[in-house]
């Protein structure tokens, strides 16, 4: 359980951690907490010829407020600062309560906001996260830079738009709408353990109590975050009621997701799980939205 | 059997340096010129070895030396057994297919080692493991208990007819007469999964030899020292008192570490010598899961005859029990399933047997438990089933089986681990049954909670479960206590230590028989420079076997001190007290010696010895029970399924346990919560998965769960019974292993009667939410 020899470069500023990626080019890897890429190496499963560190890159660190009322993120933030800042927990309540969830406190105190995103493992929560909250996500390179939707950028198990060359810099979460409620569902086999299933629910209700917006992503039963288009089709434009909601968690658990059997759940208890959680998740968001 | 620290609950001693970091782990230990060595393994559950190329590993800088078995030549055997084969039992039969310590030709499980590293750093080392390349003939893996014995089943010995490794059966009375006796009889089959010992400190090793000295000094966490010196000796060709064993601090042994002649000891200690330097290998998560060694996984197809009041008229239980790939402990965990079926019940007649397997799986030794808590758990299982259709309540049917508090002692008519009968020496277990169902307040949940909360749609159930736990086994152990001439005292013992407070109970045992500071003894473990005779730590023996022994060299020591002390105050024997660390004269407290200036006179620098005298205050005692004492307790469960999900909350587990006399009852609550913590991953978590290929799919703790302290139970409450060993002087009984025996057999109960409106039955242990959740859609189709 030893890395593979690898060479090791800790720039002190972006330019230099851009630099440095454009001259590596495939060799090179980010990296950022390590929390996964580090065992990744261990079992050597990953065999990068060279680490670009970004932990003394201090221009990564911070929550800045954005003017609309959301929230600039940057990519070295640890998770563990997320889920105990105020300004996070007034503008979205939703964001800490899931951080929360993963992990351990050791690794959140490494791992980073940003690094769970570029890493996009199916089965974790900030990536599917973002997708729920409509994040953008500020992709930086060498002399350029691009914005990519969370919806766009995760490609399947651990794969996403970047390029070797690139980095993720910022996470934008826009404001969450007037009248919004959001949930979150999980069942993982132990307290700190990755989800078995689980469903991140962001409800906007009008005057009248009527859906004016959903956004219902299940992550760890699929390649990538799943954003609903069931639940969109059946409850915008009306009242959300049981009935309603139970026919989205019916119809989301058996169209939308693609669950696997594996050593800890089969997929069809997985399947299941999704129905519950989704019926749940929902009705919980609803309520919060009133 | 209260002394001034006897059944005192002291802190641990060892704790204070523990917790400031002030102390040695292997790891730890760094040797000039060391070298560390690493394991190319196979990646094959089963392969002929065509050719190994370790060419380009050999050139890589850094590597002092890559070898395979051929470089070892004849060095190169399977090793010793490690316990005996259980002559004792009429009719048993066997075969010995020792550990191999490099694979010569096949490899006979994923992990086994084709080759080893030698190199400067470990990451060279590893590095030069990927630069070994292996042509492997793959072969067909034997991986199903009952397929393996099957005719035309691939063999994982060869030169053998099958893969049986042994066979035993025992029985009392008759099972044909108790069938006939009988008003029912129930036919059950279980699975029993496989675990493993997962301390959280892994196995590791270092040897180094002084060539001028002829010295070689090993340190290693074993449970062992005195098996790895001897074995070690034997090997190289070498006298014993040329071998010095070393446990460094240790985090956790929970069986695994028993073991010697494994590859690692084996081949470092031969290349340490030949390359004339020092040698480190510490283990990593995934060797410790794939080649470490684990616990077993059996099938038992059972029968239980009963009268229609719920009285066992017999029982038939017929098991397989996988062994590995090798079988160097031979038959320990399956006696001990077979012994702990019929043993804390009246059970007139039965009839048990079973048949150990070889497979292509992991070897397999004892882990906390050792195979006990699976003869309770068929039991249990089967009180449960018997009761079910029956219907009476699981309380009422253990009421009517349990051993009543006179029959002691009884005597099993079955021999286990000990090769003798076993003989239930004392105990009350209709009583710790009674006292726990107090502790859950089970009527009050049957008959109140329950219903209430069934009625607001909640699925909340209840289980008991009743064990035994044959403990402190011989052979025997040693101990010498001896009083410096500071008047401190040291106990030296071949009994090794992994955490479990012998530091404190032991001093606790010597001090209140010297009088003295439980703070001014000294207790050294495991180390065969300071005491070379033992036989090593199972079998929840510490405190019964090598506690007693301690107690009795105290003893001698006592006899000693007042001898010389009754000379020397000029006042007989019988007036005399050990207190405060002197000697005095119990009416005139100013007439006193203290220990230390004692010591020094019984060490005379000149003059003479009265013949037959042993200068100094010390003396060495050994003590060997006839068989062990049988340790003993009930446990109560609540817990509440979320009906969707199936996720278990586990509310209140009440446990009262007999084990004696607690010579230290905050280190036993200690010993109860670990082992109840153990046996929740028994029941709910840990399971190491082998596929269809013989590949261990659960090789890191991603995906072997394994108990958090988040997972204990919400509420728990421990209960005591003493009821004193009349086998040693202090009456004391073990309990190493108690808490993790009967946590399977209460929570599969407990989980099936919040379930109960499905009518689901469990048939084995490990129940995830998943699994739970078929059964359940199972009973419900059925
Ligand atoms: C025991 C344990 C349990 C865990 N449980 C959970 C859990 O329940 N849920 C969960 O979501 N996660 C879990 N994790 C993973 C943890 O949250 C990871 O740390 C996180 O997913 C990755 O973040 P990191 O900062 O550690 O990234 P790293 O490990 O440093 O990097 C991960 C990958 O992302 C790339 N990367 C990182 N930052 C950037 C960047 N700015 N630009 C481009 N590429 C980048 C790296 O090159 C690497 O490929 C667990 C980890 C451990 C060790």
């Amino acid at each position: 359980m030893k890395p593979a020899p690898f060479e090791y470069y800790a720039p002190t500023s972006v330019e230099e951690a851009l630099a440095t990626l454009q001259s590596l080019g495939y060799d090179g890897k980010v990296l950022a907490g390590g929390q996964s890429l580090i065992p990744a190496m261990n079992f050597r499963m990953a065999r990068p010829a060279a680490l670009v560190d970004l932990n003394k890159v201090k221009e990564l660190f911070y929550i800045k407020p954005t003017s609309d009322g959301g929230l600039a993120i940057g990519t070295m933030t640890r998770d563990s600062v997320v889920e105990k800042d105020p300004l996070v927990s007034e503008r979205f309540p939703i964001v800490p309560y899931v951080v929360k969830h993963i992990a351990h406190p050791q690794i959140r105190n490494r791992g980073t906001f940003g690094g769970a995103i570029a890493h996009a493992d199916p089965a974790a929560q900030i990536p599917a996260l973002s997708v729920a909250l409509q994040a953008r996500f500020l992709v930086r390179k060498q002399g350029g830079e691009r914005w990519v939707n969370a919806e766009d950028f995760f490609m399947g198990p651990f794969m996403t738009v970047l390029e070797p060359e690139e980095m993720l810099a910022e996470v934008v979460l826009p404001p969450m709408a007037k009248g919004s409620g959001a949930s979150y569902q999980q069942v993982s086999r132990q307290k700190g353990g990755y989800a078995q299933a689980a469903v991140i629910s962001v409800v906007v209700v009008d005057e009248n109590k009527r859906c004016k917006d959903v956004r219902v992503v299940l992550f760890s039963v699929g390649e990538t975050p799943i954003l609903s288009q069931t639940a969109r089709k059946i409850l915008v434009g009306n009242v959300p009621t049981a009935e309603a909601i139970a026919e989205v968690a019916e119809k989301i658990s058996k169209d939308e997701v693609d669950p696997g059997t594996d050593i800890h759940g089969t997929a069809e208890y997985r399947r299941h799980l999704v129905k519950v959680l989704v019926r749940r998740g929902l009705t919980e968001a609803f309520e919060r939205a009133k | 059997m209260a002394g001034k620290y006897v059944h005192q609950s002291i802190l641990r001693l060892e704790d204070p340096e523990l917790i400031t970091g002030n102390v040695q782990f292997l790891d730890d230990i760094e040797l000039p010129g060391m070298l560390h060595a690493a394991f190319k393994r196979s990646d094959y559950a089963h392969a002929r070895i065509k050719s190994i190329d370790v060419s380009e590993a050999r050139k890589l800088p850094g590597v002092i030396g890559v070898y395979t078995a051929e470089d070892f030549g004849d060095y190169i055997k399977p090793g010793p057994l490690q316990v005996p084969p259980p002559t004792a039992i009429k009719g048993a039969t066997y075969v010995a297919r020792t550990t191999m310590p490099i694979a010569k030709d096949k490899v006979r499980f994923a992990g086994e080692p084709v080759a080893i590293v030698i190199a400067e750093s470990r990451y060279i080392a590893e590095d030069a493991c990927d630069l070994i390349y292996v042509d492997y003939e793959p072969l067909e893996a034997v991986v199903d208990l009952e397929k393996a014995l099957q005719p035309g089943s691939p063999l994982v010995h060869e030169d053998l007819p099958s893969n049986e490794a042994g066979h035993v059966r025992q029985e009392r009375g008759s099972w044909e007469e108790a069938v006939k006796e009988a008003d029912l009889v129930i036919k059950r089959k279980f699975f029993i999964n496989r675990n493993a010992g997962a301390a959280m400190e892994n196995r590791g090793i270092i040897v180094q030899w002084d060539k001028h000295a002829k010295q070689m000094t090993i340190w290693c966490g074993t449970q062992s020292v005195i098996a790895l010196r001897n074995q070690t000796a034997a090997r190289l060709g070498l006298f014993e008192s040329q071998v010095r064993v070393i446990t460094p601090n240790t985090g956790g042994g929970f069986g695994p570490k028993i073991n010697t002649s494994l590859p690692d000891d084996v081949l470092i200690t031969y290349l340490a010598m030949k390359l004339d330097r020092p040698i480190k290998w510490v283990e990593d998560r995934r060797e410790n899961f794939l080649a470490t060694t684990s616990e077993r996984d059996q099938v038992h197809y059972c029968e239980l005859a009963v009268k229609r009041d719920g009285t066992i008229v017999g029982l038939k239980d017929f098991f397989y029990h996988n062994t590995g790939a090798y079988n160097p402990y031979m038959m320990t965990v399956p006696l001990n399933s077979q012994t702990h079926t019929v043993t804390n019940y009246r059970v007139p007649n039965f009839l048990t047997e079973f048949y150990v397997v070889f497979t292509n799986q992991m070897i397999v030794t004892p882990v906390r438990g050792a195979g006990r808590q699976y003869g309770v758990f068929v039991m249990e299982r089967m009180l449960d089933a018997a009761a079910r259709e029956l219907g009476m309540s699981p309380v009422e049917i253990r009421r009517k089986n349990l051993l009543p508090a006179n029959a002691y002692p009884y005597y099993t008519s079955i021999i286990g681990q000990d090769f003798v009968e076993g003989v239930l020496d004392s105990g009350d277990y209709p009583t710790s049954f009674q006292k726990t169902l107090e502790l859950i307040e089970y009527d009050k949940f049957v008959n109140e909670v329950q219903p209430k909360l069934r009625a607001q749609g909640k699925k909340v159930g209840i289980g008991v479960a009743c064990f035994s736990e044959g403990t402190g086994v011989g052979p025997y152990e040693g101990a010498r206590v001896t009083v410096g001439g500071n008047g401190k005292v040291v106990v030296t013992t071949g009994y090794t230590s992994q955490g479990q407070a012998h530091y404190t109970t032991f001093a606790q045992i010597v001090a209140d028989q010297l009088g003295v500071d439980v703070k001014d003894v000294k207790v050294i473990t495991g180390d065969t420079g300071y005491f070379g005779w033992g036989a090593g730590t199972f079998a929840s023996r510490g405190i019964t076997v090598a506690g007693t022994a301690t107690h009795l060299a105290a003893q001698k020591v006592r006899q000693k001190a007042l001898k010389l002390a009754s000379k020397i105050l000029e006042a007989p024997e019988e007036e005399l007290e050990l207190a405060d660390g002197v000697v005095r004269v119990a009416d005139i407290p100013s007439k006193f010696i203290s220990l230390g200036d004692l010591a020094n006179l019984a060490n005379p620098m000149r003059g003479t010895m009265e013949p037959g005298a042993e200068p100094g205050l010390e003396a060495v005692a050994y003590y060997g029970p006839p068989y062990g004492a049988t340790g003993a307790g009930a446990v109560g469960l609540i817990i509440e399924v979320d009906p969707e999900t199936m996720q278990v909350s586990l509310e209140k587990m009440a446990f009262v346990h007999d084990c004696g006399t607690p010579v230290n009852p905050m280190v036993v609550d200690g010993q109860i919560h670990g082992g109840i913590q153990m046996g929740i991953g028994d029941a709910f978590y840990e399971e190491l998965i082998y596929d269809e290929n013989g590949q261990l799919v659960t090789a890191s703790f991603m995906d072997y769960l394994f108990p958090q302290a988040t997972d204990m139970p919400k509420k728990l409450v421990l209960g005591h019974m003493e009821t004193p060993s009349p086998l040693n002087p202090l009456g004391i009984k073990g309990v190493g292993e108690a808490g993790a025996i009967p946590i399977p057999s209460v929570f599969v109960q407990a989980v099936e009667n919040a379930l109960q409106e499905t009518g689901v039955e469990f048939d084995r242990d490990t129940l995830s939410p998943s699994r739970i959740f078929t059964y359940v859609q199972q009973a419900k189709g059925a």
